[in-house]
């Protein structure tokens, strides 16, 4: 498939589609650490992160709309502030999912898993109902458009640099949150040791909603970044949760950095791929490529060896 | 009390089972070889047929999934690959070089000349003969799910993992199928099938034919399901799904027992499958890919995913009240729906079979027990 | 005597996590008709060496010889099928089965996929379940539920499950916790009854219960052998008396 390109054709190409899918690693990386955090350390699968991600993107729509009525002067500054909302709107969701559903399903991963499917569909239906059927999309702030040039055929978008800053971010605020901050060692107690961090004064059910909250919030900001490569419509976040699973999967459920170097191989090598062939082929292939060597090292990339 | 109360009395009792099964066997046998029929006209008979084949699939999980704990999310995979043999065969016959003339090559079926393909694809050949289409509907499927099952259960990933992994699975044969146009007809599917070896198979009384021959290969799946669950090999099947690792050291495959009661739950869904296609008249992509692969466990799961019988009554309800609901109020359906996977899943995991059991089989027995006194001696006291 | 007319004989064997030495160069050796018990601090990697021997754990260095067989190359259903029988701590036995049913899955008949399916319930399987069940006092339980037996009678359960089998190796990770002390008797006698023949490893703290059962006594600490002999030569000796109350 290289026929017909030379060297330097070639490098141009991988460079280009390499931050082409930025914004795709970005949504993977984000929505699979949300994935990640809620799997790894309370054993619940989230059916219905894809819709969280949505709802990111909806709250995304909706703010370019406010400002564009309320302060045009400052239209510019909206997709910060839309970060912030969707981050919120999402963290709220997803406490009161928690509060009214998750926590009575502990201990049965495959029920919180058709149930949080049974929870992606209402949403769907809720998004249908307000939003509309039809896909909405928004406009780029202007500082957001163009591209930086490094040489003559190679070129980065600004917005793919932005995403990838935010995430960036967002990430090292997570590893820390998890590894350094007094919370993650709540968490990290809770998941090892439920009673015996108990004993120790630390309110597992509390824990675990802010856990699922933050997932949650993090899976609405990926909908936020996510405005910028794709229009939003209610089923949209149903096609990346196969994808974020196999994310999670891949990079071996216990390592976030696992998650991260998974995030980045699975959507590098569709966005690379996509140049040669079509996009639903290059999906075909990127997925049965993961799905290939899960079946022969089915403990993912990363994997700590352990005493059971 | 002739022997000893441990003895059965033949490898013949596996496929009844105990007393309450045979009733509810009966009765919904009853169902849908009389009251159906005669009930319904021809119009809504196919369409209670067509939900009939999904309930191949929740039979199939009943096993693989209540009995074994081995939730899968891609049966649509192997109802998908059953369906597409059979339709592959229904479509060569319907693409004869006379009813194709018009065809720049014709001879090959329409979406092939539409993509501008010139012949007709080698994997397309041997689905010229009837006998190779009914074969490949049960082996292909089959093997697709032993080479997945060896090499995952080998590996002893369960659980969640399996479920994800099989969800993608399904995923990705669906986007490949839709994006294959000129091979599979793409997301239309194939369509426009018409006779089976010359049989025209859209007429009236081909319909009842095909329903009555899709009712009673499904209530030898039930039966075959039966023995499986009644004689050792599902004893041994809820062992693995509770104590994994004491069947294990009990001497046990465990991978083999799970690569069998997968390939098992694989091959009950294609059969499924194929008389979809032939009741419906097609097959497409969107009985392949993760909706409705996690809808079939859901019919599962309404019905009760330990009970054979309302697994298949479990998918005539919820597809009917799907029918009448969206056409009625389509925005509904999805919260009803939605609805329905949150309720069953965290109020009533052992379905409508549980709520029978629970609710309704005491009253029964003790009002056939009132009935007559004769009945209250010759049931056996056996608490 | 060569190490081979051992029924079992472990040597240098040796397995890390992550660099931790769980269990570490360890051999011993148990014949016919012993009953050997394993004590040893928490810790000390008793679980562990039976992990070790039915394959439930792989070893990273060393053998574990069975009748001659080399069993870390062996998957666990394999290593069942040479003879070797295992207890967990916790009883693992399937609550949703009936005692009788529990008995018949374990059954060593109809192992494989079609085995299972052609497997008949005759007269000569109920009376071979039944015959077990009097063993571990169960023949009146047969028709329950195994959910509702009593933690002591899940125990029994689980030895019978293993019974069953037949087993030259039998291994019981501490049978006896949560019995009364009536079960605890009974538990004893019938672990002497059934050792003729076979050979037995038992790992368990209650000594006044190790002294009724005990052949020979091995002391594990931080996966090595601290002491090996009688009750009583362990008893006395100062290093094990150091590991139990040094500190």
């Amino acid at each position: 498939m290289f026929d017909g390109y030379t060297a330097s054709e070639l490098v141009s190409i991988f460079v280009m589609q390499g931050f082409a899918g930025l914004i795709l690693f970005s949504v993977f990386l984000l929505m699979a650490l949300g994935l990640a955090i809620i799997f790894g350390q309370m054993g619940v699968i989230n059916m219905a992160h894809g819709e969280f991600m949505i709802l990111g993107a909806y709250m995304t729509y909706l703010t370019s709309h406010v400002f564009k009525g309320a302060f045009p002067g400052i239209y510019g500054a909206y997709f910060l502030v839309a970060i912030v909302v969707a981050a919120l709107a999402g963290a709220a969701l997803g406490w009161l999912l928690e509060w009214a559903l998750i926590r009575h399903l502990y201990h049965r991963p495959l029920d919180t898993l058709l149930a949080t499917w049974g929870v992606s569909m209402i949403l769907q239906q809720i998004y249908r109902s307000i939003f509309g059927a039809r896909e909405v999309g928004v406009e780029l702030p202007d500082w957001l458009m163009g591209a930086f040039h490094l040489s003559d055929t190679i070129e980065l978008p600004v917005n793919g640099v932005f995403v990838f800053a935010l995430t960036a971010a967002i990430s090292t605020i997570i590893l820390f949150m998890m590894f350094r901050s007094r919370w993650g060692l709540q968490v990290r107690a809770v998941v090892q040791n439920r009673p015996m961090a108990g004993a120790a004064g630390i309110n597992g059910t509390r824990v675990d909603r802010m856990t699922f909250a933050l997932g949650c919030g993090v899976a609405s900001i990926a909908g936020a970044a996510f405005t910028m490569i794709g229009s939003t419509g209610p089923t949209a976040g149903q096609l990346y949760i196969v994808d974020t699973f196999l994310v999670v999967v891949f990079g071996g459920a216990q390592s976030l950095f696992g998650t991260i170097a998974s995030a980045f191989s699975i959507s590098q090598s569709q966005s690379s791929l996509e140049f040669f062939m079509s996009g639903s082929m290059a999906k075909v292939f990127t997925l049965l490529t993961v799905v290939g060597i899960l079946l022969l090292r089915p403990q993912g990339l990363f994997v700590l060896k352990m005493r059971k | 009390m002739t022997s000893h109360p441990h003895v059965l009395p033949g490898r013949l009792a596996y496929f009844t089972g105990s007393r309450s099964e045979r009733g509810a066997l009966l009765a919904f046998a009853v169902l849908i070889l009389v009251l159906l029929p005669l009930g319904l006209d021809v119009f809504r008979l196919n369409i209670f047929g067509k939900y009939l084949t999904y309930a191949f699939v929740a039979v199939g999980l009943v096993l693989c999934w209540g009995l074994g704990g081995i939730l899968s999310l891609g049966q649509g995979v192997f109802f998908g690959l059953g369906g597409y043999c059979m339709a592959m065969f229904l479509k060569l016959e319907a693409s004869d070089p006379v009813s194709t003339a018009i065809q720049s090559t014709p001879g090959i079926p329409d979406f092939m000349d539409w993509n501008q393909l010139t012949a007709l694809p080698w994997f397309w050949e041997p689905f010229h003969s009837l006998a190779f289409t009914l074969v490949a509907v049960i082996v292909v499927p089959t093997v697709f799910a032993f080479v997945l099952g060896s090499a995952l259960f080998h590996r002893r990933v369960g659980g969640v993992y399996f479920a994800i992994i099989t969800q993608a699975v399904a995923s990705i044969l669906s986007i490949l199928i839709v994006g294959q146009q000129g091979l599979t007809g793409g997301l239309n599917g194939i369509t426009d099938l018409r006779t089976l070896l010359g049989w025209d198979i859209r007429s009236d009384a081909a319909k009842y034919v095909l329903y009555y021959v899709n009712a009673f290969l499904l209530l030898a799946v039930i039966l075959g399901g039966a023995y499986i669950r009644n004689c050792k090999l599902g004893r041994i099947l809820v062992g693995i799904r509770d104590q994994e690792d004491r069947v294990r050291f009990t001497g046990y495959n465990v991978a083999a027992f799970k690569t069998f009661i997968f390939c098992v739950a694989a091959a009950f869904s294609a059969i499924g499958g194929a008389m979809f296609t032939l009741q419906v008249g097609f097959m497409s992509p969107t009985f392949v890919g993760i909706v409705p692969s996690i809808e079939m466990v859901v019919f599962c799961a309404v019905g009760g995913r330990l009970s054979l019988v309302g697994a298949a009554v479990g998918t005539l309800v919820v597809n009917f009240a799907k029918t009448t609901f969206s056409e009625s109020f389509p925005e509904l359906w999805l919260f009803a729906m939605g609805a329905l996977f949150i309720g069953v899943v965290s109020a009533f995991p052992l379905g409508l079979a549980g709520l029978y059991e629970r609710h309704l089989a005491p009253r029964l027995s003790r009002w056939r027990q009132g009935g007559s006194a004769a009945a209250v001696l010759s049931s056996t006291p056996g608490e | 005597m060569s190490n081979n007319d051992f029924v079992l004989s472990v040597e240098d064997l040796t397995v890390s996590f992550d660099g931790f030495r769980a269990v570490d160069g360890l051999s011993f050796y148990v014949d016919t008709n012993e009953l050997r018990v394993v004590i040893g601090p928490n810790g000390a990697g008793k679980t562990t060496v039976l992990d070790l021997i039915c394959g439930k754990t792989k070893a990273t260095e060393g053998s574990i010889k069975f009748k001659g067989q080399e069993l870390t190359r062996m998957s666990e259903h394999e290593i069942v099928r040479a003879g070797v029988g295992r207890k967990f701590q916790t009883p693992s036995i399937y609550e949703d089965l009936t005692v009788f049913e529990n008995l018949e899955v374990s059954l060593p008949r109809g192992r494989s996929v079609l085995g299972a399916l052609a497997f008949r319930r005759d007269a000569e399987v109920v009376e071979r379940i039944e015959s077990v069940a009097e063993d571990i006092f169960l023949a009146d339980l047969l028709d329950e539920r195994a959910a509702v037996l009593s933690h002591g009678q899940k125990q029994w359960l689980e030895i019978g499950m293993l019974l069953i089998q037949s087993p030259e190796l039998l291994m019981l990770d501490e049978p006896v916790a949560g019995m009364s002390l009536s079960e605890r008797e009974k538990t004893a006698e019938l672990l002497n009854r059934i050792t003729p023949g076979r050979s037995v490893i038992v790992i368990e703290h209650d000594m006044k219960f190790v002294k009724h059962i005990a052949h020979k006594v091995t002391v594990l600490h931080q996966g090595k052998i601290l002491s090996e002999g009688s009750l009583d030569k362990v008893q006395n000796d100062p290093r094990v008396i150091e590991v139990y109350l040094g500190h």
